[in-house]
């Protein structure tokens, strides 16, 4: 049996995830409370997601009645207990340990014991996170792929306690909102980041060697596979740091030597080149020289 | 830049009717193509090129720096399926830029996207993707998550083309069981290890090939 769920709530509805989770939830005719620490950061972000919704109108992707039933659907809060009628909160929060366990914490003061909620987390333990919950039965992994508003694809892991109904009800509602979801097991990193981090550092690691110049080893990843983006490429995307915090949080629970921070990019972190957003990585953003180990 | 192919036996980068068989010359062309046959060193080439499979250029031209012309090449392909159209091209230490250009041209003339790779096992795109394909199919072992829902993750997660996983299987387990276990001997790391569902393959042929 599913339960009913008619009002929903995103918590860390002003970082990117959580805006565009917002906005899969209200597209799909759901009531949807955007809740954040910050009310001027849950601003901007509405902001952001309205041009988002104008854009679609604009190409005609959209109606613009659609787009007004969307707005309309959501509110935004800074205020916790406004959450307590949502029959699913799912966080997108900073992806820490004990960050998400009191945010469950503090929900199971909010919420009915019926309300489930979902961990957008990438790298977490969805049994870990839920342990911060009194009813870990409740808590489901439920991860989205960035922009989480246009990627169709979604993880959905159940904890060790998380119960057939909840797994279910979460499942149903990721349909009901025109999502594809996918079962994996409670594991570091799911399916997508257990295979995409360790080989995003091998290509680190083939640059470091000598093996090729970076700019060859996208290429042959792209021309050999078909893949759309070259791994050095992608890493300059997510971000150098991002990558070293992914292969913190992968390595001391895997032990898996490919999880493990490349010296290379260990070093060039240091050195500030951390992709797209420093203008320099892998690939120099300014000109179009590429940076070789 | 003119070509001249000596062959012997199937080529993996090029089958019968392939538009860069038909571009050869005869031998006295800039550039001497080896495939399946010994390499000769020819100082008066712009470049000889050697096919390779698995295996190291270094076992065909020995590890002498007067050889400046000599370069190893192999398209890539997964497994059984038809060669990609890329080409790495295998550069030791002792190669000159002039022999690297003239290589790269006659591939590049022939429609071909060309990198070139230092002399390392597995080259860029086998050294990168096998330990990939071997988790995936290890996570398959343990459970993960099925075989269609992993693919369908990478594919609509990460817009890969196909699947881990189907690629493995369309390419055939046990080429996947030889080429990992080319780069497990050379690097001995567990990432390269051949998998269960690969060691299995290769024993059943074995027993069949009996």
């Amino acid at each position: 049996m599913t339960r009913t769920i008619k009002t929903v709530g995103v918590c860390g509805a002003a970082g990117t995830m959580g805006a565009g989770i917002a906005l899969v939830a209200a597209r799909a005719g759901f009531r949807t409370i955007s809740y954040d620490m910050k009310e001027d950061a849950l601003e901007r972000s509405a902001k952001q997601s309205a041009a988002f919704l104008d854009k679609s109108v604009e190409r005609g992707k959209l109606e613009a009645s659609k787009r007004d039933a969307i707005v309309g659907a959501m509110s935004r809060t800074t205020d916790i207990s406004a959450l307590e009628d949502c029959d699913l909160v799912i966080e997108a929060v900073f992806e820490d340990l004990a960050t998400k366990q009191k945010l469950l914490d503090r929900l199971d003061a909010v919420c009915s014991e019926d309300t489930i909620f979902a961990s957008n987390t990438s790298t977490l333990s969805i049994t870990e996170i839920a342990s911060g919950s009194k009813v870990p039965t409740r808590v489901v992994g439920m991860h989205f792929c960035l922009p989480a508003q246009l990627m169709k694809l979604i993880e959905m892991s159940p904890g060790i306690l998380t119960s057939e109904e909840t797994f279910e009800s979460a499942w149903a509602w990721t349909k009901a909102c025109s999502q594809i979801p996918v079962r994996t097991q409670d594991k570091p990193g799911f399916i997508l980041n257990a295979l995409l981090v360790p080989f995003n550092n091998d290509a680190i690691r083939a640059l470091e060697a000598g093996v090729a110049s970076a700019a060859d080893i996208d290429k042959a990843i792209k021309a050999g596979l078909g893949y759309k983006m070259g791994p050095l490429e992608l890493i300059d995307l997510i971000g150098l740091d991002t990558q070293v915090r992914l292969c913190e949080a992968f390595y001391p629970i895997t032990l898996d030597p490919r999880a493990a921070t490349p010296p290379l990019l260990r070093r060039m972190v240091a050195a500030g080149l951390l992709g797209r957003k420093s203008g320099k990585g892998f690939f120099d953003y300014e000109g179009n020289a590429m940076y070789g180990a | 830049m003119t070509y001249a192919i000596i062959q012997d036996g199937p080529s993996r980068s090029f089958a019968e009717g392939d538009k860069f068989l038909a571009g050869a010359t005869d031998r006295d062309a800039d550039v001497i193509v080896h495939c399946g046959t010994p390499f000769v060193a020819d100082p008066g080439k712009a470049a000889i090129l050697v096919e390779l499979g698995d295996e190291s250029l270094a076992e065909h031209i020995g590890e002498d720096p007067a050889v400046t012309n000599a370069l190893g090449f192999a398209r890539y392909r997964n497994g059984d399926d038809a060669p990609s159209k890329l080409v790495e091209l295998v550069r030791p230490a002792s190669a000159s830029d002039a022999a690297v250009a003239a290589a790269a041209k006659v591939f590049k003339e022939a429609g071909l996207e060309v990198v070139v790779s230092s002399d390392q096992i597995g080259r860029i795109v086998n050294r990168l993707v096998i330990p990939k394909y071997n988790a995936a199919l290890r996570f398959l072992d343990e459970g993960l998550a099925t075989q269609a829902d992993m693919d369908l993750t990478c594919k609509l997660g990460l817009g890969y083309p196909d699947g881990p996983l189907e690629r493995i299987i369309r390419g055939g387990l046990e080429n996947h069981y030889d080429t990992t276990q080319a780069l497990f001997e050379t690097y001995g790391t567990p990432a390269y290890a051949p998998p269960r569902r690969a060691v299995v393959s290769k024993n059943m042929s074995r027993r069949r090939d009996r």
